[in-house]
């Protein structure tokens, strides 16, 4: 079928199968290949973007259903060269190491202090519970996320 | 100022930030244009013979390439006829009658076990052709866990005659422990556990004129092409192994395993190059597990808390195939007796196999499982006497006065200040106030009571020293400089950490400064990353070849400045040469590097350590149980771990972060499961219980720094120390919790299920207790 998406504000527009998923569309068919699958099961969030400003799970969402929608990824994330402010603040923070679930957990920050500004430890920590990190500990994510929230100018 | 010490963010974090990182599936290398899709077919049996597989339905599905079984594999040479016992020194596979196969030939072993592969031109195709693929097995009897093993009731290897590939059992000898006032006995189950990199395992590889590239997400190339040069009957030469980023290892991604090299094989096979990512599911049944031990304890020792006498039976589950031998319960023996001064331990151990996935290194890899025992065994033992734990401790710790110490399972520590670590984790815990609060919520019969665990540990990182580290460095004509390291990142900030040591040692600024590992043609000899290593080895190794650049490049400065060597000296902070106290004879790196006859300096060395080195540390952890549903919330999380002077705080702090969350995650959730079949429950991330932030807290890390004089950074390895001190920490915290209701142990995980079911047992025995006194 044929499906047309906008992502990171570009027109794509694709003959693809019904059944494959947006990750996939966009790894394989956009070329972005910072979306990471992590699992089969919507339970790790390596594959977290935005799709029309908020974060979704993009193996568990079809190119399908996403046609018509702006899907934002990690690489539509910094402005004129300049990183986003999650994105300065994992670096400053040392919020990543593999990097692997880094652009999930950061599409997942952004999300989440879009709808929390000014969250606290703990809710920081309920709000990445759908993503999972293997090497920090989640320790300096968390630091990260807050610092960010902190950063960030009131839109 | 010296740049080491300080802290620096990562030069590897910006790409990983906003174009993110290239991982095996990302690679968009023109050999692996219009590359095919690998798809396993795996065994959903625990333990069967393959009486027939029929890939004629799957082989005209559309995209279908091929469909490939291990009867495809005539172009490899036939294992050798089975020999000798099978069981080598250190870590390697086990061998003669136990070894393991490429593709399942007449049997399978644990379910997930590679049967066939399918080849498509999409991943969408390849599924549902692998559905396709009929496999016919007559079901034999699983063993499942470890004392089904030992009955030898059905045997995985008939040929072997057992199913225990080796065995160097305990001392049974009792005297020790009858002079002892007090005696504790306990069965400590070390369970196993997923290693779960982010990324699972990936694999491409193209053949092409004679040359195989295979691109493999590993912990070393090099060791990647050596194996793959065994499996394949193909020379050095004739190989390039690549790997690009990778998404975490923690063990599991040492050198290259059976599914990577029949995809490795596969493409030499067809000349198509293939492409092969795993899902979780896959993951979870096939890439190695860790832990998998059994043990048996008794502690002995006098009424005043001093240990007399400890002995630890030690029985490892393989899983099917023994892939590291009888490497890692040898190791779990030889750090057995931890950080205690204790005149008689008694360690031995059984390794067996069962119908379960291959285990092998998991972050720590025998330690944890060391440090975990003997730390519940200490506990046990200070329960018995009703004495406080870290009292115990301390009236057991090696002084510092004996050292370098020799202890009785044949480790030589070289250095230690255990009483102050704990002390220093006590104090900065708030030790007592916490017995304190403690004492109040038992006094009021809280629902949710407090616990306090402690953990004392020693380790052993690069154990392997001997074999060393390669670096090469180059001083190019433009004032860069290159390093190709032997050490291989996954996460830890090698290319920082090596720019660094470069800026450090040369005065080249950490932007002139550029990394390269990962790569058979680039970096054809290294050893790469595991067992705490990279710094104390590969780190030395770049140390040692800037101080051989150094020496070529104040030969050659000497030589431009009409000088004596001995005047010419680098100004590390300008990396500038000069005479020495007359600036106006500056000569840059560049210009130096330009005198050369091939416009370079080069230094290629190997750097090597007779011995290992022995970290240490403690852990104070603290708990909140709720009484009524067991549930556990671990509230702090306080660290001592000293593994010599750090070079970069925020990488060392990263690594120790990391390592507590999966200790944290062995102690309180993690376990992979079978049912009485040997099929596996927790075969999705929807079910094994991978910890995540919202049941974690911030960790509180303290500095301590006790160089080693191995290596000239005097530093000790860091990367396991979280789940080596971590694990027991928690798991002592969560039964201090309940222990004034009698309950001494509770298994790893402590689930609410499990802590639950203690509690529920302790209060139905008081009321027993009660109606029997009554």
């Amino acid at each position: 079928m044929k499906v047309d998406l906008t992502v990171n504000g570009q027109d794509i527009t694709a003959d693809v199968e019904d059944r494959l998923l947006l990750v996939h569309f966009l790894r394989d068919v956009a070329d972005l290949t910072a979306t990471n699958v992590g699992c089969d099961t919507t339970s790790c969030g390596a594959c977290t973007v935005l799709l029309d400003g908020e974060s979704v799970k993009s193996c568990t969402v079809l190119a399908a259903q996403a046609s018509g929608h702006q899907i934002t990824t990690v690489e539509g994330l910094a402005r004129d060269g300049e990183m986003h402010p999650v994105q300065r603040a994992f670096h400053q923070e040392h919020g990543l190491q593999c990097g692997f679930c880094t652009p999930g957990m950061v599409m997942a920050i952004v999300s989440l202090l879009k709808e929390n500004p000014h969250p606290t430890e703990q809710q920081v920590r309920t709000g990445l519970e759908g993503n999972l990190c293997r090497c920090t500990g989640y320790h300096n994510i968390v630091r990260a996320a807050l610092a960010a929230a902190d950063a960030e100018v009131p839109a | 100022m010296s740049i080491l010490g300080t802290r620096v963010i990562r030069t590897e974090d910006p790409r990983l930030l906003t174009s993110g990182g290239v991982y095996v599936d990302d690679l968009r290398a023109p050999e692996l244009h219009g590359a095919a899709r690998v798809t396993f077919v795996r065994s959903p049996v625990a333990h069967g013979r393959i009486t027939g597989i029929d890939i004629a339905e799957a082989s005209q599905q559309p995209g279908v390439i091929a469909v490939l079984t291990a009867r495809d594999m005539d172009d490899l040479a036939p294992p050798p006829p089975a020999s000798g016992d099978g069981v080598g020194e250190g870590p390697m596979p086990l061998g003669g009658p136990w070894s393991e196969p490429l593709l399942a030939t007449d049997t399978v072993r644990f379910v997930g076990e590679p049967v066939a592969v399918v080849i498509t031109d999409d991943r969408y195709q390849g599924e549902d052709a692998a559905d396709l693929v009929s496999v016919d097995y007559e079901v034999l009897p699983a063993v499942v866990g470890p004392a089904a093993a030992l009955t030898g009731e059905s045997l995985l290897f008939p040929a072997a005659g057992s199913n225990i590939p080796f065995a160097n059992p305990v001392s049974d000898d009792d005297a020790p422990f009858d002079v002892c006032d007090v005696v504790v006995e306990q069965d400590i189950v070390n369970q196993r556990v997923a290693c779960l990199p982010m990324e699972g395992r990936a694999t491409a590889a193209a053949f092409s004129h004679g040359k195989l590239t295979v691109w493999h997400s590993s912990q070393n190339a090099q060791l990647c092409r050596l194996i793959l040069c065994g499996a394949l009957g193909m020379s050095p030469d004739q190989i390039r192994v690549i790997v690009p980023d990778v998404g975490g290892g923690f063990g599991a991604k040492v050198g290259i395993d059976r599914d990577a090299i029949i995809v490795a094989w596969a493409a030499r096979k067809t000349g198509r190059a293939l492409r092969w990512a795993e899902t979780r599911s896959e993951n979870l049944v096939a890439m190695t597990q860790g832990r998998a031990q059994l043990h048996h304890i008794k502690i002995g020792g006098t009424h005043d808390g001093k240990i007399l006498a400890y002995r630890i039976d030690v029985i490892q589950d393989s899983g099917a195939y023994g892939r590291m031998g009888k490497f890692l319960p040898g190791l779990t023996c030889l750090m057995a007796q931890g950080v205690y001064d204790i005149p008689e331990v008694q360690a031995g151990f059984r390794v067996v196999v069962t119908n379960a996935t291959p285990i092998a290194a998991y972050r720590g890899a025998g330690r944890p499982e060391a440090a975990a025992t003997i730390e519940r065994a200490v506990d046990l033992f200070a329960a018995e006497l009703g004495m406080d734990p870290a009292e115990v401790r301390r009236r057991n710790f090696i002084a510092p006065d004996q050292f370098p110490f020799q202890t009785k399972t044949g480790a030589l520590y070289d250095s230690g200040e255990y009483a102050e670590a704990l002390d220093k984790v006590l104090t900065a815990a708030r030790y007592e106030e916490l017995r304190r609060e403690q004492e109040s919520r038992r006094a009021r019969g809280d629902v949710r009571q407090l616990g306090i665990g402690v953990s004392a540990y020693v380790e052993i990182t690069a154990a392997d020293g001997a074999a060393g580290e390669t670096a090469k460095l180059k001083v190019s004509d433009d004032g860069t400089a290159t390093v190709y390291t032997g050490s291989s990142s996954h996460g830890q900030g090698h290319h920082t950490a090596w720019a660094m040591l470069v800026q450090e040692e040369l005065g080249i600024p950490m932007d002139q400064v550029t990394v390269i590992h990962g790569d058979t043609d680039l970096v054809p000899v290294g050893v790469g990353t595991y067992a705490s290593r990279s710094l104390q080895l590969g780190g030395s190794a770049v140390y040692k070849a800037a101080a051989e650049v150094k020496d070529e490049a104040r030969h050659q400065a000497a030589d431009m400045l009409e000088a004596a060597q001995a005047d010419v000296v680098l100004d590390t902070l300008t990396g500038l040469w000069q005479v020495r106290g007359d600036p106006d004879t500056a000569l840059s790196w560049a210009q130096v590097a330009g005198h050369t006859s091939g416009g370079s300096l080069i230094a290629d060395v190997s750097f090597t350590a007779d011995v290992p080195t022995f970290p240490f540390g403690a852990h104070v952890s603290v708990v909140e149980v709720d009484t009524e549903t067991g549930k556990v919330t671990l509230l702090r999380h306080v660290t001592v771990d000293d593994a010599g002077p750090v070079l970069n705080p925020v990488l060392a702090e990263g690594q120790r972060h990391g390592g507590i969350a999966q200790g944290a995650a062995q102690a309180l959730l993690e376990e992979v499961l079978y049912d009485a079949d040997g099929n596996p429950l927790t075969s999705t991330l929807a079910d094994y219980a991978a910890i995540t932030a919202a049941e974690l807290p911030s960790y509180e890390l303290l500095i301590s720094e006790t160089p080693t004089t191995v290596n000239p950074l005097g530093v000790k390895g860091i990367g396991e120390a979280g789940t080596i001190g971590a694990t027991p920490a928690i798991q002592n915290a969560v039964i201090d919790a309940v222990s004034y209701l009698g309950i001494r142990h509770i298994d790893m995980p402590a689930t609410p299920q499990r802590v639950w079911a203690a509690i529920n047992d302790a209060h139905q025995a008081l009321q027993a207790q009660k109606a029997g006194t009554q």
